[in-house]
């Protein structure tokens, strides 16, 4: 079998998960066996590559560049995996879901006299309401955990790599 | 008291007569999840997540509050029941907020717990995200009325063993809220007794003692807490 391209990415999270993949240790040796990282923030990589064997989601979908980094994800990647309780059911993001977009963005920003907040056109829109990958795209497996246990990623991503 | 014979799974099961399937199955060893039952509390019938099948009946029975009779045939593991359960979990943790991480049960959530028990690793439906409050106006409890499943094991312990019957359900449907009194916050109840029983009783982390407020992964403050979630419209 050729070696299997790994991806990892980023949304609305708190990085967490990313710390249960570092956190595989000496799992990560033998993951690496197997696999090349070929997109990910724990390396430096510009573009999402155009062909992908496994992906791991981390973070819900909160505003419209999480929608489209998650849309390329899928396009070009054969099982994605939503990685973490954020990207399964908008956990810790999607507190602010009874109270809508307003209410997050008067808590967080709006200063006493209570001014209108402008962004300007780099900031991406948020959404009124945090939703979960599959809500979004298609999603082959689920890691639950907030974060997930190293070893319930390392189980789960052979499970997936047996798949392919 | 006469003894009747019914089979469970295949297997013959004696029981005696009065009692509920879900005795008869768990003197045999038979487990069957449950969320509305509390043993020593009349059953309510509401969550619908021991369903098991009887044959003859053209659908599924709760076995916490259905006799057993003479012949039953019971199923207790079929594919339909199964799936029908994991639907109702889905379902509930639908129907409020519920964000395990940073919730007073975590880990000790007899929902999560049953989510957990039958593999349920993401929610198929979508998130009602509703609004609902909490009440800590009572010196020693409160109330998160977004973790509530609406069990009603608070409300018949209250009533049944206490006496006090301090709680109630308001509403209708997914608008259903538990009350304390008519509709007052819990602090000022002429009822409640301070016992505590409804804390103990609850499944989730809707009800909880004050000072348990830490889930292992930081304090929550609950004064904040109240305040972000009682905040009025922008
Ligand atoms: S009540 Fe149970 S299922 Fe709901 S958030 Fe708390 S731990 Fe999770
Ligand atoms: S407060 Fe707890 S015991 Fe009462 S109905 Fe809600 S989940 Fe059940
Ligand atoms: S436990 Fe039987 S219906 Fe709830």
């Amino acid at each position: 079998m050729s070696r299997i391209k790994l991806a990892t990415a980023w949304l609305s999270g708190c990085s967490g998960c990313h710390m249960g993949i570092l956190n595989l240790h000496g799992g990560l040796m033998e993951l690496f066996q197997l696999c090349d990282l070929v997109y990910s923030p724990l390396a430096d990589f510009k573009e999402y590559p155009a062909e992908v064997d496994i992906a791991l989601i981390e973070g819900a979908i909160s505003n419209r560049d999480n929608l489209e980094m998650a849309r390329i994800i899928r396009r070009y990647t054969k099982k994605v995996v939503s990685l973490g309780d954020c990207a399964i059911n908008g956990n810790v993001a999607a507190l602010r879901n009874p109270g809508g977009k307003a209410a997050v963005l008067e808590a967080a920003y709006a200063d006493p006299v209570n001014k209108p907040v402008v962004f300007g056109e780099c900031v991406p829109p948020l959404f009124d309401k945090v939703l979960p990958l599959h809500q979004v795209i298609p999603v082959d497996a689920f890691i639950p955990g907030c974060p997930p246990e190293p070893e319930a990623i390392r189980v789960a991503l052979h499970r997936v790599i047996e798949r392919l | 008291m006469p003894r009747l014979s019914l089979t469970i799974n295949g297997r013959a099961v004696k029981a005696r007569q009065g009692e509920t399937i879900l005795g008869a199955a768990r003197e045999r060893g038979i487990f069957i999840p449950t969320l509305c039952n509390l043993d020593g509390l009349k059953p309510l019938g509401g969550c619908r997540i021991c369903l098991v099948e009887v044959r003859g009946h053209p659908r599924p029975v709760p076995a916490c509050a259905t006799k057993v009779e003479e012949g039953m045939v019971v199923t207790t593991d079929s594919e339909r029941v199964v799936s029908m359960r994991r639907m109702v979990v889905e379902l509930l943790l639908a129907e409020r907020n519920h964000q395990c991480p940073v919730c007073v049960m975590n880990n000790n959530c007899e929902l999560q717990a049953v989510a957990r028990l039958l593999g349920i690793d993401h929610v198929r439906y979508d998130f009602i995200a509703p609004r609902a409050v909490l009440d800590i106006s009572h010196e020693r409890f409160g109330i998160d009325h977004n973790r509530c499943i609406l069990c009603r094991r608070c409300v018949r312990v209250c009533d049944e063993i206490e006496g006090a019957h301090t709680w109630d359900v308001n509403g209708r449907g997914a608008a259903s809220r538990i009350i304390s009194d008519l509709a007052e916050p819990w602090g000022l109840s002429g009822t409640c007794t301070d016992c505590g029983k409804c804390v103990q009783a609850c499944p989730t982390g809707a009800l909880f003692a004050k000072g348990t407020e830490t889930t292992g992964k930081g304090t929550i403050c609950l004064e904040k807490l109240v305040a972000w979630r009682q905040r009025r419209e922008p």
